[in-house]
């Protein structure tokens, strides 16, 4: 109440305070905000710019729809007539009005197209975003801002080419604000438009090419170019400059620039997919990258990139990342590999070689779905199941932490038991493996504190599984499930029922059958 | 008394601050209450020092109380928390979140998508020199008891979440006008009525 108290008053210096206060306090939802419509209106016509200036700053920061609906007239006509330092904010002030009220567009398309042609930039650069704007809201007045091409390529080429200004100058670059402004609304009139593109393509050239990278501010300018060109329908003389332009990013020591390089590559990834390709090795080194912003970045596009030819080197390059990415990752580093291997394995025991290494460094990480998936793509490689109980009995000797490894080698063994226990394998070293240890690996899985029902619940089948497959230790066997039978949890009691049952009738051939069948459902 | 004398210096781009590009897409949802806004230039700015005070907060978007809390809390442990030479952009949401340090100050700029970060980049620096300008060798204690001034450079240099004025010099020459108003109508106002 205040703040419109101070802005009512005649006095400049409590107008600006009020003014703040309200910019800062209100917004638009309060009621209060109503209350200060009547004040705005009266100091847009204020004769003494300042005022107006501040009526304008404040509606374009907490203007309503209604109080916009009602001042757009206003402020249509200071954009036509008054000084430029109005001007400029009068058009910022319609920008947010059309961003209101999308309608209020119309009223300021001829304003609009007149001050492009003024020489402040301030007002230029107000002109451009109003314009933008426009365009972006509605394809009509797209089409008719298409015939201002030539009039904005004329005005960049004079920033780019004119002589040292001191005014707008930053690092050699004049107005870069401006510049980026301009061709942000040249990407938007070119897109699908071949005639608008052809318009721009000399302009583009000329800027990618003479624009210095040294510093930041060039590099925005270049960067902003490069997404015009990559974006309207330019000629692929253009297009592969800008990709190796991105590529030169991708080289600089500045983490920044690597990082927005990565960025825009991803965006055409899908598109220009053989020119990325080229810069793979840099990408894959961004991996090792301290930060953790670049470290995101280049792992998404790596994923992206990897395909049937380089699978081999690749993954070798993302599982050594997996091991010591930072935990956010980790979960999308493991499905993004499973999803690569599962495209472009090139042999099953490769496959199944990569998930288990992934489930030993990442276990925790990975989806549920993944332990049916395992499953499943082990009981589809017969040749390999000698080798995948073997792999998987020495990897639950070392660590059962993991939860999906242990639960996947227990299901396996349960399955293939009898081959660990021949002990002759092809693919690997040959290992003494009696049934004592067997069960010993998974009785220490049930007892384990670390492991999860499920989890309990794959080693006590397994255990059961075992009976029909190995001869000399049924009593243990029988002793196991039967600790486990009384136990509290339901679902491990559950399963060992009906399974206790069927045991006990001790038919082996009925037991295999339905053991076989059960093991289905798991 | 921390000095910002070194904000010049301090922008090197091989030394690589930390600058986090914010980029908020509102949805109007009842749990987290953000407004679907346009697309603009900037979501919001703010100033926060290592210490977590809040110097300056200038929010382009309607949020309630509550959301803006919430933002600020999340931008100061997200920059805050990022060790020195890091990359300046991060990713917040679905925002991007350009921030960078001065001195004893964190700028934290959110921008959308299709915002150009090094552009931002520069437009907190262009800001900082402005405000240097000003208030001639900045340091955090002016922007702490001039803290109206600095707003009111804000608003010569943005409007709305886009740049109003590309040119230093007229920044500080409406400034230097805006200035002098306050000062003769306080003056013409205060003399005494016969």
């Amino acid at each position: 109440m205040e703040c419109v108290r101070m802005i009512a008053s005649p006095r400049y210096s409590e107008k600006r305070v009020g003014y703040l206060g309200a910019m800062m306090l209100l917004d638009e939802k309060q009621d209060a905000s109503l209350l200060i419509t009547n004040s705005i209106k009266n100091d847009l016509s204020n004769s003494n710019q300042y005022i107006q200036s501040l009526a304008l700053c404040t509606l374009a920061c907490m203007g309503s729809a209604e109080m916009c609906r009602d001042l757009a007239p206003e402020i249509d006509r200071l954009l036509r007539a008054s000084n430029s330092y109005i001007k400029k904010k009068a058009a910022l002030c319609a920008v947010h009005i059309v961003r209101k009220v999308h309608d209020l567009g119309e009223l300021f398309t001829k304003a609009a197209r007149s001050l492009l042609t003024e020489k402040n930039h301030g007002v230029v650069h107000g002109a451009v975003v109003l314009i933008t704007e426009l365009c972006e809201r509605n394809s009509e007045t797209l089409e008719r801002f298409r015939k201002t091409v030539p009039d904005l390529v004329q005005i960049m080429k004079g920033l780019v080419i004119s002589g040292y200004s001191p005014d707008h100058d930053v690092a050699g670059i004049s107005d870069p604000f401006l510049q980026v402004r301009i061709l942000r609304l040249l990407r938007i009139l070119g897109r699908n438009n071949e005639a608008a593109s052809d318009a721009m393509n000399d302009l583009l050239a000329q800027v990618a090419t003479n624009t210095d990278s040294t510093k930041t501010v060039g590099n925005a300018v270049l960067y902003e170019t490069v997404l015009t060109v990559l974006d309207i329908k330019s000629e692929s003389g253009l297009r592969v400059l800008a990709v190796n332009i991105l590529g030169r990013f991708l080289l600089n020591n500045d983490r920044n620039i690597r990082y927005i390089a990565m960025t825009s590559l991803q965006k055409i990834v899908g598109t220009d997919h053989n020119a990325v390709q080229r810069h793979r090795g840099t990408i894959v080194d961004c991996l090792k990258d301290q930060d953790a912003s670049v470290k995101r970045r280049a792992l998404e596009l790596s994923l992206a990139l990897v395909s049937a030819s380089n699978i081999r080197s690749m993954m070798k390059e993302l599982l050594s990342f997996l091991s010591s990415c930072p935990p956010e990752l980790r979960s999308q580093t493991a499905s993004g590999i499973f999803n690569a291997a599962e495209r472009y394995a090139p042999s099953q025991r490769w496959h199944i070689d990569t998930i288990l290494h992934v489930l030993t460094t990442a276990g925790g990480d990975v989806r549920d779905e993944t332990v049916p998936n395992l499953i499943q793509l082990i009981t589809n490689t017969s040749e390999l199941h000698c080798y995948t109980v073997h792999k998987l009995y020495r990897a639950l000797l070392s660590d059962i932490s993991q939860q999906p490894l242990v639960q996947v080698a227990c299901w396996c063994i349960g399955e293939y038991g009898d081959l660990l226990l021949t002990g002759e394998c092809q693919e690997t070293e040959p290992v003494q493996v009696t049934e004592d240890y067997v069960l010993d690996v998974l009785e220490t899985v049930l007892q384990s504190h670390m492991s999860s029902p499920s989890t309990r619940g794959f080693a006590l089948t397994a255990t059961m599984k075992l009976s029909t497959r190995i001869t000399e230790n049924v009593d243990r066997i029988r002793s196991i499930v039967s600790i486990y039978g009384s136990c509290i949890d339901v679902e491990l009691q559950q399963r060992r029922s009906p399974l206790w049952r069927i045991y006990c009738f001790s038919l082996d051939f009925k037991l295999k059958l339905i053991l076989d069948q059960s093991n289905k459902l798991t | 008394m921390n000095n910002v004398a070194t904000l010049e210096s301090a922008h090197d781009p091989a030394v690589s601050e930390s600058t986090g590009i914010l980029r908020l897409q509102g949805l109007i949802t009842g749990l987290q209450g953000f407004i679907w806004a346009a697309y603009k230039m900037m979501r919001f700015l703010l100033l926060f020092s290592r210490q977590g005070k809040l110097r300056l907060q200038k929010w382009f978007t309607p949020l309630t109380d509550r959301e803006k809390k919430k933002v600020i809390r999340d931008m100061m442990m997200l920059v805050l928390a990022r060790p020195p030479r890091s990359c300046n952009f991060l990713q917040w949401r679905d925002l991007k979140i350009v921030y960078k340090r001065y001195a004893s100050l964190y700028f934290c700029a959110g921008l959308e998508d299709k915002d150009n970060e090094l552009l931002a980049l520069e437009v907190l620096h262009r800001y900082v020199e402005l405000l240097d300008k000003y208030f001639g060798n900045v340091c955090e204690l002016d922007i702490i008891f001039n803290f109206e001034k600095a707003y009111f450079i804000l608003d010569e240099f943005l409007m709305g979440g886009e740049i109003l004025e590309t040119s230093k010099l007229a920044v500080g020459v409406s400034m230097e006008e805006a200035d002098t108003l306050q000062e003769t109508m306080e003056e013409y106002m205060s003399k005494p009525a016969y």
